[in-house]
């Protein structure tokens, strides 16, 4: 059945905002979940990605997926071009507007290359065979003779050609082909599937031009800043705007009332104060004085929750959720037993473009144009509040200034859009910094406990491990205090050792902040517990942990943990699809330490480490170099390999490598958001530091393990192994072994 | 008040304490110098005033008008900066939102200094964030527009 089809030039106009003529295509994409699932859906239905080829040759390819610095914008468009025989300089680069019939846009969870690949590469094909079509019908030969290369049909019995743009309006008018007769290239003809195409807004950005959710600008607008609860779910008792009113520029003050209910996507309870400009609603803001109200939460102090989750997951027994063999009596008897608690602090996303966006309201019709990862939501979202058709309600995508998961929530949009509904005229809600790190949907904090058995050789015989850390489904459901197998699945209860005997426990964390999802999510506290109990055990047993490591995951195998108790999620996709191979694993580990002097003899004070993690199905190693002095921690290397099967395009992927392992290395040295009074101690980037440049290492490598697999995910699987890497280095240099994040708690960075 | 932004006499309306950041963006639709923290500690803001680099969050229409102020949309009339050149060369942006601070920041440095030691680009870039981590791309760029064979990250298939 037809999974790409044809679409009027009416539908396209409705889902991109733009006119189109000559031939468009949609093909119908996953809706997250399994591709094969897709297959089985009535045909016809939900046409949601398109190429279409214009009169004039170019060949304009939608985007569907949000860019926030990951290159996608540009490396799917590049997968269509390929297959089709476009040529790149004529593509033209069309962002998508929400709308359901795209399937899933959320752009989040590193997959869009994974979900999208194949039925990215089926559109081109499709789009070559109708064109390769209408030339053969023009010359009045067989398809067969027919050849589309570089933007134009060849005839291969003649030197006739035809470009692409001359061939639009016929291919416009023939039925869409049979898949089977659309056939994909082969890899060798690969044209730009695996080469490093520039970005598509390199140019803007190095000009300035580039337009993200803060340079939205229409005519008449005006500009909102919002003082919201300092604690969760607190209430507006009184509040008085007189002095706010005076500030030159202030036109209006609005409260802004919570939605009952759990948190959610839903706006923080503020008052918003509307300006002529930014400046005066800032400035008007600060005069503003407010009294809230208690919550359930007002009262939340971090180190103390911290303590709390520790003392339970070390107290005893928690939910039994992985088990494999007897770990209590493999503990009993072996030779050498060695426990550790681990912790990891809340953190914050602290994209360099704060929450944004901008709202225009006439009548029953809302247009919102927002750096968001989640058009979708954001669409349905907007539309509930303002209780509005959701057809009526249309999201313009722009650049995200980064995201990192913060900007997959709408409730900045929602803001935007009930002030611009309040005031009649277009509104551009602008988050602070302060607003940002204040009123964040944290990264969950988290407690963990570790124990394990060796024997006499130093082999681990027993492996029990303990979670506590609020999960995300209790920002939509207080009632959740204990993390989804989903999270478990992210390097805590999936760990792909060989260990006869294994339990995994989690304990209950009640949620007392808003969590969300930040890069690479549950996998940071997980691989830091795991990554880091590795390593001491290796040094238990007196082995190189580069060589435990290996032999703590053994024999190359397909894992399938469903035996065991265990709901591995998978991220979604099947394992028939995406095996968790550990050969794979085992395979970036190696050529990790192949690329560096691993073993080589520091002067003191210097040492090397490393860990491995799969996340988001693929797998990737990183060695870290450090050197303590004085008190003084500075990372002095930092090395990553990465196998995420096919790559689209190289030289995003190692800009991902490169700035996620950046990413997790300001995690380990600096990331902490605290709380006391339900109010975070950090508002800005003098207390809550992300990585300096002078704090980025000379050194830092990337490698990618050729593969021909299916894509997995990028964006986020560079992140997990930084922290452990660099604790256990600084174990390696000093001795001491750092247990807790950030490392910056315990040295200089 | 009356400034002198890229090369050109512009008259505004506004309060003098107003810091230049909201005026480029609000009033003179000036959007590519960005806003990130308001308080001076993130670069993304960053302009120049007679040719120096300084951060337009904190910088007053008054203190400004005292000189030439220079955007990144009027570094070069058409992106042959060679630090803009340089930029797209080593692919250095990820999402973008950071670089014309970061740019702006490079080449008040390397106005200064032609051939800065790797120090003395750390030093000067670090009031230079960037989430998403494009520094090892930014000393590249930096270090190619002086030095032939530039420090890339050497990336391996
Ligand atoms: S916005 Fe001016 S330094 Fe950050
Ligand atoms: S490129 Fe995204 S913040 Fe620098």
């Amino acid at each position: 059945m037809n999974i790409v089809s044809k679409l009027s030039r009416r539908r396209f106009l409705q889902l991109t905002g733009i006119s189109a003529s000559g031939l468009v295509l949609g093909g119908i994409l996953p809706a997250g979940g399994s591709l094969a699932g897709i297959l089985d859906r009535p045909a016809g239905k939900e046409l949601n990605i398109f190429v279409s080829v214009t009169p004039d040759g170019t060949v304009e390819i939608i985007a569907h997926r949000s860019e926030m610095g990951t290159g996608i914008r540009t490396g799917l468009p590049q997968v269509v071009a390929d297959e089709m025989e476009a040529d790149w300089h004529r593509v033209k680069v069309i962002q998508a507007l929400a709308n359901t019939e795209y399937g899933s846009q959320n752009t989040d969870g590193s997959r869009s290359v994974r979900d999208f690949y194949t039925v990215m590469r089926q559109m081109g094909a499709v789009a070559k065979h109708m064109l390769e079509q209408a030339a053969a019908d023009t010359w009045d030969v067989e398809i067969s003779e027919c050849v589309a290369r570089n933007h134009a049909v060849h005839h291969l019995n003649s030197n006739r050609h035809l470009g692409f743009g001359e061939l639009a309006q016929r291919a416009a008018r023939l039925e869409t082909p049979e898949p089977e007769s659309a056939v994909l290239k082969s890899a060798d003809d690969f044209r730009y599937i695996g080469s490093s195409i520039p970005i598509v807004d390199l140019e803007d950005i190095t000009l300035g031009k580039a337009v993200y959710g803060t340079d939205v600008h229409l005519p008449d607008m005006l500009y909102a800043s919002i003082e919201r609860s300092p604690w969760l779910q607190g209430k507006i008792a009184s509040y008085d705007a007189a002095e706010a009113k005076k500030v030159k520029g202030v036109l209006d003050v609005v409260e802004l009332k919570a939605e009952p209910g759990p948190p959610g996507f839903n706006p923080i309870e503020g008052v918003a104060v509307i300006a002529t400009n930014t400046f005066s609603a800032q400035r008007g803001r600060e005069k503003l004085s407010i009294n809230w109200s208690e919550s359930a939460h007002s009262e939340h102090n971090s180190s103390d929750y911290l303590d709390e989750l520790a003392g339970r997951v070390k107290g005893g027994p928690g939910k039994v959720r992985r088990e494999r063999g007897e770990v209590d009596a493999a503990l009993a008897e072996a030779e050498t037993v060695v426990e550790a608690s681990y912790r990891t602090p809340y953190l914050a996303h602290a994209s360099m473009e704060p929450p944004v966006a901008t709202a225009r309201v006439e009548g029953d019709r809302c247009e919102v144009w927002a750096p968001t990862q989640g058009p979708q939501a954001t669409q349905r979202e907007v539309a509930r509040a303002l209780k509005l058709e959701i057809e009526n309600v249309t999201v313009h995508v722009t650049l995200l200034g980064g995201a990192f998961g913060r900007k997959s929530k709408p409730d900045f949009s929602i803001e935007a859009a009930r002030l611009a509904a309040h005031v009649g005229k277009p509104v551009q809600v602008l988050w602070t910094r302060e607003d940002d790190i204040r009123h964040d949907y944290f990264h969950a904090c988290s407690a963990q406990y570790y124990k394990a058995g060796l024997d006499h050789e130093g082999t681990v015989t027993a492996w029990l491990a303990r979670e506590a850390a609020p999960p995300i489904p209790a920002t939509f459901d207080p009632g959740v205090t204990m993390m989804s197998s989903g999270g478990l699945s992210q390097g805590f209860a999936n760990v792909p050792f060989v260990t006869p005997n294994l339990r995994m426990e989690s304990h209950e964390a009640p949620a007392h902040v808003r969590i969300g999802w930040l890069r690479s999510v549950y996998n940071i506290p997980y691989a830091f517990g795991v990554g880091s109990f590795v390593d001491e055990l290796a040094h238990a047993a007196g082995k190189d942990p580069a060589e435990f490591w290996l032999e703590l995951i053994g024999r190359d195998r397909l894992l399938d943990f469903s035996d065991e108790g265990f709901d591995y999620s998978n991220y979604g996709r099947s394992l028939a699809d995406f095996p968790y191979d550990t050969a794979r694993t085992k395979g970036v580990l190696r050529k990790l330490v192949d690329s560096i002097p691993w073993g080589e003899i520091l002067p003191s004070g210097q040492g090397w480490g490393l860990s491995v993690a799969h996340s988001f199905l693929s797998d990737v190693a990183v060695a870290s170099k450090v050197e303590v002095k004085d008190g003084r921690l500075k990372v002095l290397e930092l090395h990553g390999v990465i196998d995420a099967g096919r790559v689209v395009n190289p030289d995003r992927v190692h800009a991902q490598m490169e700035g996620g392992m950046i990413f997790g290395m300001s995690l380990a040295l600096n990331g902490e958001i605290t709380f006391a009074e339900g109010k975070t101690g950090q508002f800005n980037f003098h207390n809550y530091p992300i990585a300096r440049m002078d704090q980025t290492p000379a050194i830092i490598r990337s490698h990618i393990t050729p593969s021909t697999a299916a894509p997995s995910g990028v964006g986020e699987p560079p992140t997990p192994p930084v922290a452990p890497s660099i604790a256990n280095a600084v174990f390696a240099a000093t001795g001491k072994r750092i247990r807790e994040l950030p490392l910056g708690k315990h040295f200089d960075v | 008040m009356k400034l002198t932004i890229n090369g050109k006499t512009v008259e505004l309306d506004a309060e003098p304490d107003m810091p230049l950041l909201w005026a480029l963006r609000d009033m003179l639709g000036l959007r590519g110098t960005k806003y990130a923290c308001g308080m001076g500690v993130c670069g993304s803001c960053t302009v120049h005033l007679d040719g120096e680099a300084v951060r337009s969050c904190q910088l007053t229409l008054e203190g400004a008008a005292e000189g030439e102020i220079t955007t990144i949309e009027g570094l070069s009339e058409d992106g042959s900066h060679p630090l803009q050149v340089a930029w797209r060369e080593h692919n250095v942006p990820q999402c973008g939102y950071c670089q014309p601070g970061q740019i702006m920041s490079a080449s008040a440095l390397l106005a200064a200094n032609a051939a800065p030691s790797d120090t003395e680009i750390n030093n000067m870039m670090a009031g230079n964030l960037c989430r998403c981590g494009t520094y090892p791309r930014i000393r590249a760029a930096i270090k190619s527009t002086f030095a032939n064979a530039a420090a890339a990250p050497e990336d391996e298939q």
